[in-house]
């Protein structure tokens, strides 16, 4: 009687367990793209490939252990050398396997690397220890730094607990702001080292390499706030260069960036760089 | 115990096996040049110019392909330094001139080089450069403005999925050594 | 195996004397049990790091250290860890059990053996003097990714030189391997009859020579970018950094397999031994490990797949990263089947290898997961990554490292240490690697950074239990030391067989503890039927 019950509820807890790790801060985020849903399902499909095969031989070496022990009696059959069938068969199914994990994988692959028909292209150039962004022909451009908020508590003693801090080591002064349902192009590039641009909602990560432009993109589904991180190494503050992106309605949208342009134009005579003013130019021969 | 001297036919072509992989280390970076090109990444090629003369000029004129401009410098404060027009629209098979604009702000004399890199990446074979300033030392007197030209024509055998092309320009200052190099 | 004759020559064990029998050591033993304890030094001294970065991680804000310091933590936690700990505790092992296991009266060349270890102890002392020189230690991260290593201050040549010596002393091991196990084995011990342990070990051995030059090679370009003006991988001067990233790696991979390899020798003997019988599939071994050390050259870039490299080249590295998983199947089915069937017992040394071959396949699982691009876009320089390549190094290569050290200790000490000291120190380890690496898997997936030094605050519950469990872990290692020391000193006489299992090594047919000299007389197995076929 205890017994079944103790099975029923380790029956249940099984069972709850992919619910679990579907929407929960220790799995990765479905995400708000096709491809970052596409991503999730890759690993899923990965993830309970190896929970299916750690089943199988995690199973058989607990059998093993539990089974053929000496202090159970257990003699050692001195004839089981090696089996040619059984070695086939450990060689062919895994390679099977495999090719059943790389054929939607390589799916996906295909259609991350089409950067064609973008909305729009945002080019972003990695600083240590910040972010640039330029909206490519419309004169727009800004740094984002992580918050004063967050700049002031994460100092060595501080005395500020990170936890009274909105969005700790996640919020900037200027988030990135892009159209739903855009596909956003990115040209990322590196000013000084390495860096690299992650968002995991979008399932973009590409890194930012000075000398190189490298694209990538993104079509966000839904109005947000979404925030990542640098994930390569790029010095003392790595750590402190967050990535913050609101995705608003296309009105919205437009409406920001006709107060960006105003902004810029105001504040373009007093502008040090050519290229913003330049920016809007373009010619066609 | 057997003395060394029985291993020293041995150990003399571990050695030399040795001394191939220390020499093939080195032998990694033209050949990654040579692979770059024939997988199209990597950027140390894309200064290969080919030569005005042997470029004929049939332009498709039915097929606009957009090339868009972009300059980057390290230190801003240091330099101008961004594409005359931002994008063009070109026809594959025709020969095109662009201009990048540099001004020296350092208040003294520079050496500067701009390295190029190109996106998408595999496109880069198509995207032929009959003149460039890239990976050439540009010498800037103070306050010395300049406009820099580059001549390219896109092949027509571009992938017809192809409709933008960007082409991007860092611009660093050379290092003393580097320069004095050359 | 038919026991060859043993030999007990103590008294003409000419043994040198005093500090001189160190420093000027040719005998393997005692260059082996100097290469040991270096490691464990290194071992604490890498492990003590890392407490530090646990220490820092506890709780999200910046607690204890300047963020450039917690850089050079990282970074000089890797390559003691690396250079210092793992690769010179199978150097010391294989000083120690190679001659005995091919019957050779020592190692091939004892002359250069004596350089070989003295290198390091400069080499390390070269490298943490580096915290001293202004801008501190190097932290740019121990793969040394340009331009960041090229900001580094003066830490940056003592670096480079120091990476330089590990990898002279690490070579110079190598040839000395193969040329023991080339050259040295007793008549009769043809290559199909060696122990796994010295075939392992050849392999890695080849491993070593083909690719620590490149990193020699790759090393000294950036030193002289660095200081030369060369613009090998300076952008500025047109130098190209993903360059070094693809050398580097093209290093990197096989050295993953250079760590790993000896410990699939070290477990193909332990299981087999305690088990009762004969290891399962011995050729199709061999053959997988040949097989994983030439997949090894040709996956570097699964490291960089965020580059931003051609669709073609991400399909090549991600199919050829795949395939690695075919022979590490079929090793971990292998010794599962050896299993089967046996008579099983739980002496330390197999414990320590189960533990290995449950947490070594987590590691291989997470491994397969980062072999898929598109979700390597997700996990690359988070916390799963360090997940991943901790169960691989901790209880894979750190556990195999302490299986073998148990399986022959008494060989060496003439000694049996205490079983239940050194069980204790299996269940602490093994209970704490779980808890200090499991939770990193979660804290990857939602969504947190590798080497950063500070942290959003909801990846705080996590990352708390990981340090606690890493310092119950890294405590639990003084037990490991208490007991070495308690076998070294003193304890039961142990046999020359020193366990009840099926052991198969020449090893076991010496006195224990071995003598001084090895096989002043080679073992004859000719005619002898190798047990494995
Ligand atoms: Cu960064």
């Amino acid at each position: 009687m205890l017994n079944r019950k103790v099975l029923s509820a380790l029956g249940g807890i099984l069972a709850a367990l992919p619910a679990l790790a579907y929407e929960s801060s220790y799995n990765m985020t479905t995400g708000v793209t096709d491809i970052s849903r596409q991503v999730h399902g890759l690993h899923m499909m990965t993830f309970w490939v190896c929970v299916a095969i750690a089943v199988a031989v995690f199973g058989v070496m607990i059998y093993s252990i539990m089974t053929f022990r000496k202090s159970k009696g257990a003699v050692a059959d001195q004839t089981l050398l090696h089996s040619t069938k059984v070695e086939v068969i450990w060689t062919v199914i895994p390679v099977l396997i495999l090719i059943g994990v790389a054929v939607p994988t390589a799916k996906t692959m295909v259609r991350m690397d089409d950067t064609r028909n973008a909305d729009l292209s945002i080019k972003i150039t990695g600083y240590q220890w910040k972010w640039q962004y330029e909206y490519m022909g419309t004169g727009v451009s800004f740094y984002s730094t992580l918050a004063p908020s967050s700049n002031e508590a994460r100092q060595l003693h501080s005395g500020i607990d990170p936890k009274s801090v909105k969005d700790y080591l996640l919020e900037v002064d200027h988030p990135v702001v892009v159209p739903v349902d855009a596909k956003v192009r990115l040209l990322l590039t590196g000013n000084d080292v390495i860096h690299s641009w992650w968002v995991p909602d979008f399932a973009v990560k590409k890194d930012a390499i000075p000398g190189f432009i490298n694209e990538a993109w993104f079509k966000a589904e839904k109005i947000g706030h979404y925030t990542g991180q640098c994930t390569e190494l790029c010095g003392r503050d790595h750590g402190f260069m967050p990535i913050a992106v609101d995705v608003v309605s296309k009105e919205d949208y437009a409406k920001w960036l006709a107060a960006q342009q105003e902004a810029a134009k105001a504040a373009a005579p007093a502008a040090t760089t050519a290229a913003n003013s330049a920016a809007s130019a373009s010619a066609t021969l | 115990m057997p003395a060394p001297r029985g291993h020293r036919g041995l150990v003399a072509r571990l050695l030399l096996f040795t001394a191939g992989s220390f020499a093939f280390g080195f032998a990694l970076v033209p050949l990654y040049s040579v692979l770059c090109k024939v997988w199209d990444t990597g950027n140390r090629w894309y200064g290969t110019q080919t030569a005005q003369a042997s470029v004929i000029e049939q332009p498709d004129v039915d097929r606009v392909v957009t090339i868009e401009f972009v300059g980057n410098v390290a230190h801003q404060e240091d330099w101008e330094f961004a594409p005359t027009a931002t994008t063009m629209k070109v026809h594959p098979g025709k020969l095109y001139e662009a201009t990048f604009h540099a001004k020296n702000l350092t208040g003294h004399a520079v050496v500067a080089q701009a390295v190029p890199s190109i996106a998408p990446q595999t496109i880069a074979r198509y995207f032929k450069k009959t003149q460039c300033f890239c990976f050439e030392p540009q010498k800037f007197a103070i306050a010395e403005s300049r406009e820099m030209p580059i001549r390219f024509i896109v092949d027509r055998d571009l992938p017809p999925d192809i409709d933008r092309i960007t082409l991007s320009y860092s611009f660093f200052d050379l290092p003393q050594a580097a320069a004095s190099n050359r | 195996m038919a026991h060859a004759d043993t030999h007990d020559h103590h008294d003409h064990d000419h043994k040198p004397t005093g500090i001189g029998r160190w420093l000027f050591a040719t005998n393997h033993k005692d260059i082996g049990t100097m290469y040991l304890l270096f490691a464990l030094m290194m071992f604490f001294l890498g492990g003590a790091m890392a407490l530090g970065i646990r220490l820092e991680l506890f709780k999200p804000g910046m607690q204890w250290f300047d963020p450039a310091f917690y850089n050079s933590l990282v970074t000089n936690h890797a390559l003691i860890m690396i250079f210092g700990a793992v690769m010179p505790a199978w150097v010391g092992l294989a000083n120690w059990m190679i001659p005995l296991q091919v019957g050779a009266p020592d190692m091939a060349l004892p002359r250069m053996n004596n350089y070989s270890f003295w290198i390091l102890p400069f080499a390390f002392t070269l490298l943490l003097s580096s915290f001293f020189t202004a801008g501190g230690g190097p932290a740019g991260g121990w793969t040394l990714y340009p331009p960041l290593s090229l900001q580094a201050g003066d830490s940056f040549p003592l670096t480079i030189f120091a990476i330089h010596m590990m990898g002279i002393s690490s070579i110079m091991g190598a040839i000395n391997v193969i040329v023991t196990i080339m050259n040295m084995r007793a008549p009769g011990m043809t290559l199909l009859k060696l122990p796994l342990f010295c075939w392992t070990w050849l392999i890695t051995a080849y491993l070593l020579i083909a690719v620590m030059p490149v990193l020699a090679g790759a090393v000294t370009m950036l030193l002289t970018d660095h200081y030369f003006g060369t613009s090998f991988f300076n952008p500025a001067g047109g130098g190209d950094p993903v360059m070094f990233q693809h050398i580097f790696w093209f290093f990197g991979h096989p050295e993953v397999y250079i760590l790993i390899l000896p410990a699939f020798g070290i477990v193909s003997e332990i299981i087999p031994a305690f088990s009762r019988k004969p290891l399962f599939g011995y050729d199709a071994m061999v053959y997988a490990s040949a097989s994983i050390a030439f997949l090894s050259f040709i996956v570097w870039a699964h490291h960089m797949f965020t580059v931003g490299m051609p669709l073609a080249g991400q399909m090549f590295f991600m199919m050829s990263t795949m395939l690695i998983a075919i022979p590490t199947g079929v090793k971990v089915f292998n010794w599962t089947a050896t299993m089967w069937k046996g008579s099983i017992t739980f002496e330390p040394p197999m414990l320590f290898a189960l533990a290995f071959l449950f947490l070594f396949t987590i590691g291989g699982f997470s491994g397969l997961m980062l072999a898929i691009a598109p979700a390597d876009f997700q996990y690359q320089d988070t916390y799963f990554v360090v997940a991943h390549f901790h169960y691989v190094l901790v209880p894979g290569a750190v556990f195999a490292i302490m299986a073998g050290v148990y399986y022959w200790l008494p060989k060496w000490t003439g000694h049996m240490y205490s079983m239940s000291l050194a069980k204790w120190h299996f269940w602490l380890s093994t209970v704490s690697v779980n808890v200090l690496f499991f939770p990193q898997h979660f804290l990857g997936l939602a969504g947190m950074p590798r080497r950063i030094p500070d942290y959003s605050t909801q990846f705080t519950d996590w990352n708390m239990v990981s340090s606690v469990g890493g310092f119950v872990f890294g405590f639990s290692q003084l037990l490991f030391v208490v007991v070495v020391w308690q076998c070294a000193r003193g304890g039961a006489k142990a046999t020359d067989k020193v366990w009840d299992g099926q052991m198969t090594g020449l090893e076991w047919t010496v006195a224990s503890p071995a003598p001084y000299h090895s096989f002043t007389d080679a073992p004859d197995l000719t005619g002898v039927a190798d047990t494995h076929h």
